[in-house]
């Protein structure tokens, strides 16, 4: 077993495989945050009034507030004047379709692999790509917009569809929430935004795929999902950043809404920058995700490969205030050489006869640091409330960690909370069992961690699925000997 | 096909294998009977490529190729095959797909395309109804909650769908009942011939009424100590290891404490 340990630290993670820079020209905000930035951004934007006091509320809020230290992560303090809050790919005119996209945007889409005329033609993909802050070529449009369904970028919706966005954001993260929630209120560039009216099963999966790219960019995307009653929407949502020497905050916000008999499945795979072996560079990952399942008998599931980033401060949640409401969290956390996760859920059980389902799989190597961290409530109005959490650890070496924070709160004596965890190691006999049926240790250990990870990946719709086995195998390369 | 000169192992300092000298050529039954802890299954597992062991002495020679140079992997692809004695474990992982990425990692090292879905599912049949095997233990992950005799059992059937050139059985049959040993002995006696070999470790006469060895020999302290045709086996099976012991009195001591 020993020897196990120490051929697994003499190996480190593969170069990052995205790390390229897309040279486009960017019109950017002046450097540091005051309210002028704010103001800068909104204008940009051309935003309503009511949205810049919007933002303006949630800067001054945020001028009050301490970043916070609870979560098991170390990193050196962020300097908040030193970030351009605001940076949109230079173009001439808004494309109408995709020929009309800038070629060195497209083919930094080609590099990942998601060029959008394959999208579009092969997996019937509606791609919202959202490079640095600005949303650019949206597909499918028309044939969502015959069902009712308004998919577009946030700046699109605010002009367009005020009164939906006004009466939603911020209704599930109020501007107040956190440190890195109400920073996002006051300074996000862009996002998604998502309407699935009454009744409506959207026909397709729908996807964004985000990319960091002009350098000291801090990414704050705000992404606000509404279902109405009997509606159904599975959202995807995708990630690669190209390669940078400092650290980029990313603060990001999803806000996901179910009345009645409504479904969210919403799906995330995040293989950003890691940083280096050192531990130098890499993505600072801080993302308020937060569903409300408002209507009886609706269901939010949160899904989430994440690989990527050298902090990730991530915990997806579910308030289920309908009665008979489901929400589920699924989970691969991988972190390799310094990379540190602090990630869980929160499954707030408000009505009567909710469910909830918490899957969580980490997986550590190099002097990675991995830890879940949720949190199941149930309030003293849930009667017959049900919840199941599973968290298991996988260990590649002995110089990594992996912990687990399960805080449970119970208000009403008719609930059932149950908790598993387990910790394991991938096994030197398992390496060597695989060898002698004629497998390489990196084959190897990508059948085990897929392995490991099944129940969660299974959650994943298909063509994602697929991705996200090779993102695991690729962050993990090397990393046992 | 395998030579092995003078074969020096050991782990952690321990000496355990102390000069094997074995010689099997194609077409060969060769069996390895010998007591608790006399080093068979670790000269399966050097054999196999096991990276704990260390090798301080001696040579092996595989199909013209010095095996001892070769990775784990490498040694599968060239045709060598350890059914295991304690089979591992993997949970999350389906039987079937291991055996898949198995075969196909196998073509791989040969230059051979990898077999595509029918091409697989047409061997997998075929071997299935061989070994008589349950096809729901297939989509079960990898030996997890399997029972002793189903790991067995999994073993052989890898070993049919891997055709090696040389197949090492550590006690394959200890954990079969009476039905499964059959079976199994008749699946490895159809896999057998002219130009592939076997090596059967086990503790019992009884497998080798249906798996005829052409050579039996006795691990003793690390070494073989006796080598014989089958009815060698009987012998022991009346005698016990006693005789053997009384007959090797020096080299009862373990090397390491000399
Ligand atoms: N990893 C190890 N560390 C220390 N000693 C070991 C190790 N592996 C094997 N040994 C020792 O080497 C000796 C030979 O073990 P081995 O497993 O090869 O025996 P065997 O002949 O297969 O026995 P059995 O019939 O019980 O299967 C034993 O004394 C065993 O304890
Ligand atoms: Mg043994």
């Amino acid at each position: 077993m020993s020897n196990e340990l120490s051929t697994i630290e003499q190996h480190v993670l593969s170069d990052y495989k995205y790390g390229f820079v897309t040279n486009i020209e960017a019109d950017e905000a002046p450097r540091g945050l005051s309210e002028d930035t704010v103001r800068f951004i909104s204008a940009k934007k051309n935003e309503p009034e009511w949205m810049l006091e919007w933002r303006l509320k949630a800067y001054r809020h945020w001028c009050n507030m301490t970043i916070p230290h609870w979560a098991n992560i170390k990193y050196p303090p962020i300097d908040f004047q030193d970030i351009i809050y605001y940076s949109a790919p230079k173009q001439k005119v808004t494309p109408k379709s995709l020929d009309e996209i800038d070629p060195e945007l497209r083919r930094t889409f080609e590099k990942l692999g998601i060029s959008l005329e394959e999208q579009k033609r092969l997996s019937g993909v509606a791609v919202d790509a959202v490079i640095d802050s600005v949303s650019i070529g949206t597909t499918f449009k028309a044939q969502l917009a015959e069902l009712g369904i308004i998919f577009c970028s946030m700046s699109e919706a605010i002009r367009e569809h005020p009164e939906l966005v006004r009466k939603y954001i911020g209704s599930v993260v109020p501007i107040t929430d956190n440190y890195f929630a109400a920073l996002n209120s006051a300074v996000f560039s862009d996002g998604s935004f998502c309407y699935i009216p009454k009744g409506v099963r959207c026909p397709m999966e729908l996807s964004t795929y985000f990319r960091i790219n002009a350098e000291n960019t801090g990414q704050f995307e705000r992404t606000l999902i509404v279902a109405e009653e009997g509606s159904y929407v599975s959202y995807l949502e995708g990630c690669t950043a190209p390669m940078r020497d400092e650290n980029q905050l990313h603060a990001a916000v999803v806000e996901l809404i179910t009345m009645d008999h409504a479904e969210i499945k919403y799906s995330t795979v995040q293989n950003w920058y890691p940083g280096d072996k050192q531990g130098n560079g890499g993505i600072y990952n801080f993302v308020t995700k937060r569903g409300i399942c408002k209507g009886n008998h609706s269901k939010i599931s949160w899904t989430q490969v994440e690989t990527g980033s050298a902090i990730t401060w991530k915990y997806p949640s579910v308030i289920l205030k309908g009665d008979h409401s489901t929400g589920e969290f699924y989970s691969v956390a991988v972190t390799n050489n310094h990379q540190q996760a602090d990630t869980g859920t929160k499954m707030m059980h408000l009505g009567k006869n909710t469910r909830s389902r918490i899957v969580s799989k980490g997986i550590s190597a190099g002097v990675s640091n991995n830890s879940y961290r949720g949190l199941v409530h149930i309030g003293k109005n849930a009667a017959d409330a049900r919840n199941f959490s599973q968290c298991d650890s996988l260990l590649l070496g002995d110089k990594c960690g992996a912990h687990t924070f399960p805080y449970i709160e119970v208000k009403n004596n008719t609930a059932v909370v149950e908790h598993e965890a387990t910790t394991s190691k991938i096994g030197e006999d398992q390496i060597f069992y695989c060898n002698q049926r004629g497998i390489d240790t990196e084959t190897a250990v990508a059948l085990i961690i897929n392995g490991f990870a099944k129940e969660v990946m299974n959650q994943l719709p298909m063509e994602f699925a697929v991705e996200a086995q090779k993102l695991l195998a690729i962050s993990l390369e090397g990393s046992v000997g | 096909m395998i030579k092995i000169k003078n074969l020096h192992a050991g782990i952690e300092g321990k000496q355990i294998l102390n000069g094997i000298d074995l010689d099997i050529r194609p077409g060969e039954v060769h069996a390895i009977m010998g007591p608790n802890g006399s080093g068979k299954s670790t000269l399966a597992s050097v054999l196999a490529g096991r990276e704990d062991y260390e090798v301080t002495k001696g040579s092996v020679e595989f199909l013209g190729r010095d095996l001892l140079e070769l990775k784990p992997e490498e040694r599968a692809g060239e045709g060598l095959f350890l059914a295991f004695q304690y089979p591992v474990e993997i949970p999350g992982l389906s039987t079937i797909n291991f055996i898949k990425t198995a075969v196909n990692e196998v073509r791989k090292y040969k230059g051979q395309e990898p077999l595509d879905a029918v091409a697989f599912l047409k061997l997998m049949n075929e071997k299935m109804a061989l070994m008589n095997m349950d096809k729901t233990l297939l989509s079960r992950s990898l030996n997890e909650g399997f029972s002793g005799g189903e790991k067995k059992r999994n073993e052989i059937f890898q070993m049919a769908m891997l055709q090696p050139k040389l197949a090492i059985l550590d006690e394959t049959d200890s954990g079969l009942d009476i039905d499964a040993i059959r079976i199994v002995a008749n699946g490895v006696n159809k896999l057998k011939s002219s130009d592939n070999a076997i090596l059967v470790v086990t503790h019992y006469q009884r497998l080798l009424d249906y798996i005829v060895p052409d050579f039996v020999h006795v691990l003793y302290n690390g070494r073989i100590v006796k080598s014989g045709s089958k009815e060698l086996a009987l012998e022991l099976e009346e005698k016990g290891y006693d005789f053997i012991k009384n007959e090797n009195p020096t080299i009862n001591e373990p090397a390491w404490t000399r």
